[in-house]
Parts: C-alpha cells; sequence; structure tokens
C-alpha cells in the first residue's frame, strides 16, 4: 500500500500551491452568467428540463428590471398576463422571430452563411475565410472579418504591421453576433489565464472553455461553427473544431460554413504535410475560392492567416474577382467560365 | 368576468391601433415587434461623419406620425444633447429604439462621471454590442449605427445587427430602403464597379479606389439617396433628418421630403 501512495504522490516540493490556491484556481472560470433577457413566457413546468425554467425566472426578472428605463410599471402586472401567453420556450420564440430556415418571413434576419477553413502542416497553420454575411437573400455586408484574435484584448486588433502576433486566432461561421461576443468572452477568458498562470493558454484549454460554454447553452439556438488554430510549446501547432452543439475536436483540417464541401474538394485534392509556406498559402486561397465561386452565400473578399511559432500573421484581405480571373487565364483552370460573350 | 370581456359582445369599431384582446378562452400568439418602417444612413469622411433618416413612422400601411427622429445624441449633458460626441441611429421597432438609445445615453454618461473623460467612440462600439448581445434571446428589433470621429480625428462609422455582431464601415444604409440604398452607396461612396477609363482591355482594366469624400459632396450623396427613396417605397418620406459631427460639435439639420 505505502508502495503504491509513495508512486502515486508527488514529493512536496513541486506543491507550490496550497489547497486554498488550487481551489481558486480551479474555480478561475466565473459561473455562468443566464442572465440574458429572455422572453416572458407562460409559467409552465417541465419536468426534466430544471435549469432551463431557473434560467426562464431570472429572465423575466432581468425583463421587469430593464422595464424601468422606458417607463412601465412592469413586476406586478407581469405576474396577471404571463400565464395567459403560450407556452413557449426562449428557442421556440427565438425560432418563430429569427429562423429564416423554418420561417422565410420572420421579423429579424440575422448574419449566416459563410466558407471557412483551416489546415495544419509542417509551417504552422494556415486559416483562410470569404467576408461575406448573409440575411436572407441579402448580402448584409462583403467587408466581414471572420477571423477573430484570440489574445490579450489590448493586442487583438489588427495592425498593419507584418511582424508576428503571438495569441490564438478564431473563425467564425453561423450566426456573426454569437461567434463575435463567444471569441470575444474567450479572448476575456485566455487572458485571465495568462495572466493568473503566467504562462499562455493552451489551445486544447482554450477550446475546451469555449466547448464547456456552447454545451451549457445547447437548446437556446446558439449558432456557431469555430475553429481555434494557435501553437503553443506545450502542443505546438493545434487545431480545434467547436460548434454550437458543444463538439470539440482536434485535428489536420477543417472547412465549415455553407461552403464547406466546395472548399473539401479542393484541399482534399492538393493538401500535404509537407507543404512549403507558399503552397499552404496558394492552396487555402485557391480553396476558399472554389467555394466562393460555387456557395451564393459565400463571397467578397479572401481573409489569410498563417499561425507560426512566434504568432500569426496576415497576408491580406483581397478582392476575390480580380484573383479570379487571374486564377483563370493565367493557370486555365475554371474553363466552365468563358472570359468573353 | 369572461361575460363582461366577451370579445363577441363587443362592438367593432375601426381603431388603427389594436384592440385589447383580453378573453378566457382564446389563444393568442406572442407577438411584441412592430416595424415602424423608415430607413437610415451613415456615410464617414476624412474628418467627419453623418447619420441620416427619414422621420415616417408607420406601421402596416398607417403612417402614425410625419416627425418621430430616427438619430439621437448618446452621452450629451442635457436633454438637447449639448456637449455629446456619439450619435446612434436606429431603425426597425421604435419602442426597441428608444429603450436602446436610452440605454446607451446612461451608459456612456455613467462612463463620463465615474472616469472623469468621455468615451471613445470604438469603446462605446463595443459597448453597444454588448448591450444588444445581452438580450440575445429577446432581441432589440433594431438595426442600429453609430457614429462619430476616432482618436485621430477621421470619421467613424460602426454598423450593428439585431444582436451585436458589428463591424467599421465607411458607409451603411438601414432599415426598409437599405436594399434600394445600399447598393448606390457602394457605387458612390466605394466607388465599386467603377473603373478608371483607358487604363488597360479587358480584364487589365484598373478599379478605382476608393478616398474619402468632402462634406458637400456626401451631404449631397445623403439627399440624393433619400429622395430617390421616397419615390420608390412607402415607408420613407415626410421629413429627412441629418446629423454631422466634426471637431467642431454636432450639427442637426432638416429637410422636407414628399409627404404622400
Amino acid at each position: 500500500m505505502d508502495k503504491i501512495v509513495a508512486q502515486y504522490s508527488r514529493p512536496s516540493y513541486q506543491n507550490v500551491y496550497t489547497e486554498q490556491d488550487q481551489q481558486e484556481l480551479t474555480e478561475s472560470l466565473p459561473p455562468l452568467s443566464l442572465k440574458f433577457a429572455l422572453p416572458p413566457v407562460a409559467n409552465v413546468s417541465y419536468s426534466n428540463t430544471n435549469k432551463v425554467i431557473h434560467g426562464l425566472e431570472a429572465g423575466c426578472h432581468e425583463l421587469g428590471v430593464s422595464g424601468q428605463s422606458s417607463g412601465g410599471p412592469r413586476s406586478p402586472s407581469s405576474q396577471l398576463w404571463r400565464p395567459e401567453l403560450p407556452a413557449e420556450r426562449p428557442s421556440a420564440f427565438l425560432r418563430a422571430m429569427t429562423d429564416d430556415h423554418s420561417n422565410p418571413s420572420c421579423p429579424i434576419k440575422l448574419a449566416h452563411g459563410t466558407t471557412t477553413l483551416a489546415f495544419r502542416f509542417q509551417g504552422g497553420i494556415i486559416v483562410c475565410t470569404d467576408s461575406r454575411a448573409t440575411a436572407g437573400n441579402w448580402i448584409a455586408s462583403q467587408t466581414v472579418k471572420k477571423v477573430i484574435p484570440v489574445s490579450r484584448l489590448s493586442r487583438g486588433e489588427d495592425k498593419p504591421t507584418s511582424e508576428p502576433t503571438p495569441g490564438l486566432l478564431g473563425t467564425m461561421a453561423g450566426g456573426a453576433a454569437d461567434c463575435q461576443y463567444w471569441l470575444r468572452y474567450l479572448s476575456q477568458q485566455c487572458t485571465l489565464h495568462e495572466i493568473r498562470h503566467k504562462r499562455r493558454i493552451t489551445v486544447a484549454a482554450a477550446s475546451k472553455i469555449l466547448a464547456n460554454l456552447t454545451y451549457s447553452y445547447k437548446g437556446y439556438g446558439l449558432s456557431m461553427g469555430t475553429m481555434l488554430a494557435g501553437v503553443t510549446p506545450q502542443e505546438g501547432p493545434a487545431l480545434y473544431y467547436i460548434d454550437s452543439d458543444g463538439t470539440r475536436l482536434p485535428g489536420n483540417l477543417f472547412c465549415v460554413g455553407s461552403g464547406q464541401t466546395f472548399a473539401y474538394g479542393v484541399l482534399d485534392a492538393n493538401y500535404r504535410y509537407d507543404l512549403t509556406e507558399q503552397e499552404a498559402l496558394a492552396l487555402g486561397r485557391r480553396a476558399i475560392l472554389a467555394a466562393m465561386h460555387r456557395d451564393a452565400y459565400s463571397g467578397g473578399f479572401i481573409n489569410l492567416y498563417h499561425v507560426k511559432e512566434e504568432g500569426w500573421v496576415h497576408h491580406g484581405f483581397d478582392d476575390m474577382n480580380p484573383i479570379f480571373w487571374k486564377t483563370k487565364l493565367e493557370s486555365g483552370e475554371f474553363s466552365n467560365v468563358t472570359s468573353e460573350l | 368576468m369572461t361575460s363582461l370581456m366577451d370579445h363577441q359582445a363587443r362592438e367593432t369599431v375601426g381603431y388603427s391601433f389594436s384592440e385589447s384582446t383580453a378573453s378566457g378562452v382564446k389563444q393568442h400568439g406572442f407577438y411584441p415587434y412592430t416595424d415602424n418602417g423608415g430607413s437610415t444612413l451613415g456615410i464617414t469622411g476624412s474628418d467627419f461623419a453623418i447619420l441620416a433618416g427619414d422621420t415616417r413612422s408607420t406601421s402596416g400601411y398607417n403612417i402614425n406620425s410625419r416627425m418621430v427622429p430616427k438619430v439621437f445624441k448618446i452621452g450629451g449633458d442635457d436633454e438637447t444633447g449639448e456637449g455629446a460626441n456619439i450619435i446612434l441611429s436606429v431603425v426597425g421597432f421604435a419602442a426597441d429604439g428608444t429603450a436602446l438609445k436610452e440605454r446607451l445615453d446612461t451608459v456612456v454618461k455613467m462612463y463620463k462621471y465615474q472616469h472623469g473623460k468621455p468615451m471613445t467612440v470604438s469603446a462605446c462600439a463595443q459597448r453597444l454590442s454588448t448591450i444588444l448581445y445581452q438580450k440575445r434571446f429577446f432581441p432589440y428589433y433594431v438595426h442600429a449605427i453609430l457614429a462619430g470621429l476616432d482618436e485621430e480625428g477621421k470619421g467613424a462609422l460602426y454598423s450593428y445587427d439585431p444582436v451585436g455582431s458589428y463591424e467599421r464601415e465607411q458607409c451603411r444604409a438601414a432599415g426598409a430602403a437599405a436594399s434600394l440604398i445600399m447598393p448606390f452607396l457602394d457605387n458612390q461612396v466605394n466607388f465599386k464597379n467603377q473603373y478608371i477609363p483607358g487604363s488597360g482591355e479587358g480584364h487589365a482594366l484598373a478599379a478605382k479606389k476608393a478616398e474619402p469624400l468632402p462634406l458637400e459632396t456626401v451631404k449631397g450623396l445623403v439627399r440624393d439617396a433619400f429622395t430617390s427613396s421616397v419615390e420608390r417605397h412607402i415607408e420613407v418620406g415626410d421629413n429627412l433628418q441629418m446629423v454631422i459631427i466634426t471637431k467642431d460639435g454636432i450639427q442637426e439639420v432638416y429637410h422636407p421630403l414628399k409627404k404622400d
């Protein structure tokens, strides 16, 4: 018995943290806030969804508080009319108001549709995206930055320098606001990790923060498919896929979004681990170009990043149109398109 | 109680607002939003930013008012908005818009009192995004545009979707006539699909580079955008409100639009 205890217990000098310190470190993430305003819903009990109900109650209360600013005596009267409202859960309400698949005439159209890709190779990780945001058939923007630096918040801005910037990169697909908000939240957590532990967070840990987050909001209607890329001393180049279902996968190569199949087609055909840096950058750009060409929900500008040991480098935000014609005319690809009528 | 409130027993009067729907038996849909129509537009230059909006307020085919401004000064010292350095336009559901404007105004004022300096536009832009996302599961039904001058004195403009995704841009149209105005802006502000004549043949033709426009040109573009929208969209009209922010402060002007 003593032998086993000795085998598995560490020598005391490695125990630099007291028990209380350890407790604080393990509880470094604040408890999840469910203080989002939620639609007023009927007081029906869902026996198997206690946590959701708890969230609803908090949301209704919040709504009463926010109602004060617009000058209505909400809290007492809400007790009266609430039971008359249809028994809806926030996700059902949200679907009726925002989802454009089941309800094309919904009043609130959110930004959707994308092609993003990232792959590992011998020189690091390539991250490449399009830049289009659509709301139904309307192109809401052609200049979306779908690669979001997840690092120290003060360093998060895109700078015109060619020096590598330390930190991770996240990509956004799905709801634009969901990705922007939660990747910013992740930035905050990564920064706190850096301050608490005096070293940068691993990609595995960062991706797990995000995956736990999306899993805890499962069923609420979040929509995000994101990839986290970074190079750390512990892991080397690391790439993870996280989505709003709570999926978290490590891997060498991912394409996410409505144009993912087109990007996979090009990428799978030409991908090798020992690609040179120039070949890898060209392949990333070419795969996104293919997706922009065949997927109506993708387009705009090609946003290209390279993650290296020292940090990430931005390789341009370039209009797809001249690149398309250059690709076609110089290398004879895209022969389905005629350059003259 | 049920017999007194019986829906069938009451006379139907043609009110423009919806009648009380209290009833013991009938199930009602929960529909908390109304589209109040209208359009807004923002353009920036090298040392100014303009936000503009029409002042018509509609619900369905009814025009409820011809003078409901959509552009607000944020963080001013008094109710006139004197001393503000940020402007916000909201279009969509007017009640949500007002609530949002009040909230942001309070936040910007609290920031000034607590820190003894005005909030920068970039900070305010991030804060507005968070405010919108806090209602992710019961959204503000608004498209917001925020404008001001950045730390370098350049015009800054941020546009939002209802749940808070945002982006800094040169120009943006929102609301009912966005699909009419935005393509015009792409062409006239960012020079999309404009090429330099004689710079080459076919695919070698060089695209015209976008550069910041002078204030008078931009004012002209805004007025053209709105007079044209009035011609082709029923929810746009009555008056054009233009709020211009420069280093000298905020200037607000109104121009009449067609009243039909």
